[in-house]
């Protein structure tokens, strides 16, 4: 007997089993399950959860995969002072194993970590209410590493989970039930819980943080600092990377958000796949692109001088709002999260907007954290709800109407 | 005067086994079996007790709520066996058939002249009302009531349906009687539609306002064409009738027999020679199956009605009432390995997420009742809206009917729908829930509590 049949008989011996979700979570991964249609549709469409799910981490892997080299390139740019990239996105000096592998034995168990923690939550609560094991894990366990700083430790990452998992979805009925963004809330969580492992000019670059303690303690070293593009701005300092830099994403930030290029072609195979909603993406791009352009006017018509604290963001020309920060990454991978989003179509317009426009709202003003992106979704996941309402609510009067017309 | 319907949200499923254009007399069938279940809602009271010998036409049971409306038998014979299941509910009532058949003369009716009323008890005595059914609620129309249009569909949109133009040929007279008679129960219009480029006896009807349809999949089903011609409201009741239906109802008219024939479609991959048959409502389905039909052992489902709606019956299951196409197509209760992330050429999909059925809208393809994936909660956001041309907003009526809020239910538009408008959603859905079940449940509550 295969692999196949031993399974099956497996499951059908175990039927009825507490524990059979944890095994069943297992099989499914391994084979798309037997089930037949009863009522309704005795056809289906090739499309399940899984799938839908799948897709987006494979959208992301580029992601994952740069942030392994450029997590090396900037820790040997910092240390070992070896040459800045010259050559575009192609550039020798960053596609080195070197890089790599200083990056991938970095990251691999903050991967590791966010899915083990995150799915062993799955698994027991799955079992604990009698239900399958849910997909929505699998994109947030992928999100998760790619949104912290290299350096994060992995318990603080391991708490975080736990939180974000247990009160940002299971309380709420688990996966397709949650409010918040759960990715974001295990973000939000680490940025409020332990603020200096998340901001500053030492996380960004693995090793800094443990250099800086070595320091401390005495050593005679040079310090070592990488400052994302966000705060040197916040701070009014002189940017140290080119337009092109920020693009590629040879900069510093956390793992997965650097590369504004890869960002926009996960984006795009999100959107011809059709599980990426485009109207959230554009919508959201407009709605930074508006108020960089204001705040640009804002500084132009000399309201705002240069010795405002404001000046150094309100002055960066709009359009590279785009390319820094985890704009990008947070309007492909995080706003268009179906769940949390508008359900609407037209509701997602509204919901985009404002995400990117209160994105860069939060980024310029916000004195202590210059990143807007991450609570300005969580923010409008909190007001979807009340967008919906709304454009149902159109719907609704047109019923109405139509009613009334017919009785007038 | 005809208007277009375009549709354009929608989704043709292109399936193998399509069935040739001729038609075949189908033998006779020894039983005829009636489902009280095939009459959404309707609680039958027993008249034929067993071994009641009936002509075709006589009663067989009634509404509890209401006498009048009663069920007639297809055949004459002799009633062998009233099959009952928990609570003594009637499951089937089965009739050995004659070897000659008799009919029950209802006497003919000048269609021109009746009046209303004389319309409606003569349908409502020979059977022929439960052919009528009425929206909201997508039961069998309540006679009391007058509704505002009648619509008719002559475009059959679903996979593998039969073809309407093909099926109706020659039966102008009988359309056209029945018609005009069910005309004079309504103050509103009766719609009828037809294909774009159809060729459709019904385009040649008097007293009807025709439209034309062209679109995907659901453009052929009523429901599309009651929202997009003339909604129902809040109070309001439109009826609607199967265009081959109307062949019974004419025939009556027109002859004064209550003659159950009609044409079904074999349909589907599993049938080695999908074709036409000429055979009886209720009429046990070996008699058409078999014969260049599916093989014995094979391991199919087949399907009284198109694979989106219709019923799951066994191979010695019967033709429900309301239907005339018979799907077979293989069961999928296998295991296919990673077959949750492997790029998929064989199965139909809406999405590109390494599925392939958008490079070539052509493909026909061979699906099994393989569910593709787990029952989970609603998660993805506007794929159903690409499939549903409805002016409503699919996901929060489904959400509606689950949380049981009458008032939500009513106003996102719960009187418009069927469950056979939420086939496609259902279809495409990532998240397998079983949407026409959703929305059947849903109707019964607004029907019980709002009635």
């Amino acid at each position: 007997m295969g692999l196949k049949e031993n399974l099956h008989n497996f499951k059908v011996k175990n039927k009825g089993k507490k524990w059979l979700p944890a095994f069943s979570a297992i099989h499914t991964f391994l084979f798309l399950p037997n089930e037949v249609t009863h009522n309704g549709t005795h056809i289906k469409a090739a499309d399940d959860l899984k799938r839908t799910m799948n897709t987006v981490i494979m959208a992301m892997v580029p992601c994952l995969i740069f942030g392994m080299f450029n997590a090396g390139y900037q820790h040997h740019l910092a240390f070992d002072g070896i040459q800045a990239v010259s050559g575009g996105f192609f550039s020798a000096e960053f596609w080195t194993l070197d890089n790599f592998l200083v990056g991938f034995w970095k990251i691999l168990p903050l991967v590791i970590v966010s899915y083990g923690v995150g799915l062993g939550i799955e698994f027991i609560f799955a079992i604990i209410k009698g239900h399958e094991v849910e997909e929505g894990y699998l994109v947030t366990g992928m999100l998760v590493p790619l949104i912290v700083p290299i350096d994060i430790p992995l318990w603080m990452l391991a708490v975080a989970v736990v939180f974000g998992v247990v009160i940002g979805k299971e309380v709420f009925g688990g996966t397709g039930m949650n409010i918040l963004n759960p990715a974001l809330t295990i973000r939000a969580f680490l940025f409020f819980a332990y603020p200096t492992w998340m901001s500053g000019d030492k996380v960004w670059v693995e090793g800094a943080v443990a250099r800086d303690r070595a320091i401390a303690a005495g050593e005679n070293l040079d310090a070592v600092s990488g400052e994302t593009i966000l705060g040197s701005l916040a701070q009014g300092k002189e940017v140290a990377h080119s337009v092109a830099d920020m693009f590629f994403g040879f900069i510093p930030g956390s793992i997965g958000e650097t590369s504004t290029l890869l960002i926009i072609l996960g984006g795009l195979f999100l959107i011809f796949a059709k599980i990426g909603s485009w109207r959230i993406m554009l919508s959201s791009v407009l709605g930074a692109l508006a108020v960089g352009l204001i705040f640009n006017q804002v500084v132009d018509a000399g309201v705002i001088t240069e010795t405002s604290k404001f000046y150094g963001l309100m002055s960066t020309p709009f359009w590279h709002h785009l390319l820094i920060g985890g704009f990008a990454f947070g309007t492909v991978f995080m706003a268009t999260d179906p769940v949390t989003a508008a359900q609407t179509n037209k509701g997602k317009w509204y919901y985009g907007f404002f995400v990117g426009f209160i994105s860069i709202l939060i980024r310029v003003f916000n004195p202590a954290y210059p990143e807007g992106v991450m609570l300005a979704i969580l923010l409008m996941n909190v007001f979807a709800p009340t967008i919906d309402h709304y454009v149902v609510q159109g719907n609704v009067k047109k019923r109405k109407k139509r009613l009334k017309v017919k009785t007038a | 005067m005809s208007n277009d319907i375009r549709i354009k949200k929608g989704l043709d499923i292109k399936l193998k086994g399509a069935a040739d254009k001729t038609v075949e007399q189908a033998i006779i069938s020894n039983y005829c079996t009636i489902r009280p279940e095939d009459f959404h809602g309707i609680i039958p009271k027993l008249i034929a007790k067993e071994g009641t010998t009936v002509q075709a036409g006589d009663t067989l049971f009634h509404d509890k709520s209401n006498e009048k409306l009663i069920f007639v038998s297809p055949v004459s014979g002799k009633v062998v066996e009233v099959i009952r299941g928990p609570k003594r509910r009637i499951d089937a009532i089965k009739i050995e058939a004659d070897k000659t058949q008799s009919y029950k003369d209802f006497g003919k009716i000048a269609v021109e002249t009746a009046q209303p009323e004389e319309v409606k008890a003569h349908l409502l005595a020979s059977g022929c009302w439960p052919f009528v059914k009425q929206r909201p609620y997508d039961v069998v129309a309540n006679p009391e009531r007058s509704p505002k249009a009648i619509f008719i569909s002559g475009y059959a949109s679903a996979p593998l349906a039969a073809d309407l133009d093909f099926t109706l040929q020659g039966k102008e007279a009988e359309l056209q009687a029945a018609v005009t008679a069910l005309g004079k129960l309504t103050e509103g219009k009766v719609h009828v539609s037809v294909g774009q480029t159809a060729n459709s006896p019904l385009s040649g009807l008097k007293g009807i306002t025709l439209h034309k349809v062209s679109g995907p999949h659901p453009s052929g089903n009523v429901g599309t064409q009651i929202n997009k011609i003339d909604p129902v409201n809040k109070g309001e009741v439109v009826w609607t009738i199967g265009a081959q239906d109307l062949v019974i109802i004419g025939e009556l008219l027109l002859t004064g027999k209550f003659n159950a024939e009609r044409i079904v479609a074999l349909v589907g991959s599993s049938v080695q020679k999908p074709r036409y048959f000429k055979t009886l409502i209720g009429s046990e389905v070996s008699t058409m199956i078999y014969d260049k039909g599916i093989d014995k052992a094979g391991h199919d489902r087949i399907i009284s009605g198109n694979v989106l709606s219709g019923k799951e019956i066994k191979a010695d299951g019967s033709l429900g009432y309301y239907c005339n196409v018979i799907s077979v197509i293989p069961e999928g209760d296998d295991y296919e390995f990673f077959g949750w992330n492997k790029p998929i050429f064989n199965k139909v999909s809406t999405s590109r997420a390494f599925t392939f059925s958008w490079l070539n809208p052509k493909k026909v393809y061979d699906l099994n009742t393989n569910t593709n994936g787990e029952h989970r909660a609603f998660v993805t956001t506007g794929t159903y809206e690409e499939v549903f041309p409805l002016d409503i907003y699919p996901l929060q009526i489904l959400k509606a009917c689950l949380y049981k809020d009458l008032d939500e239910m009513e106003a996102l538009g719960m009187y418009e729908v069927a469950p056979e408008d939420f086939a496609l959603t259902e279809f495409v859905c990532v998240s397998k829930q079983p949407h026409q079940k959703i929305i059947r449940e849903g109707l019964d509550l607004m029907l019980k509590e709002i009635g």
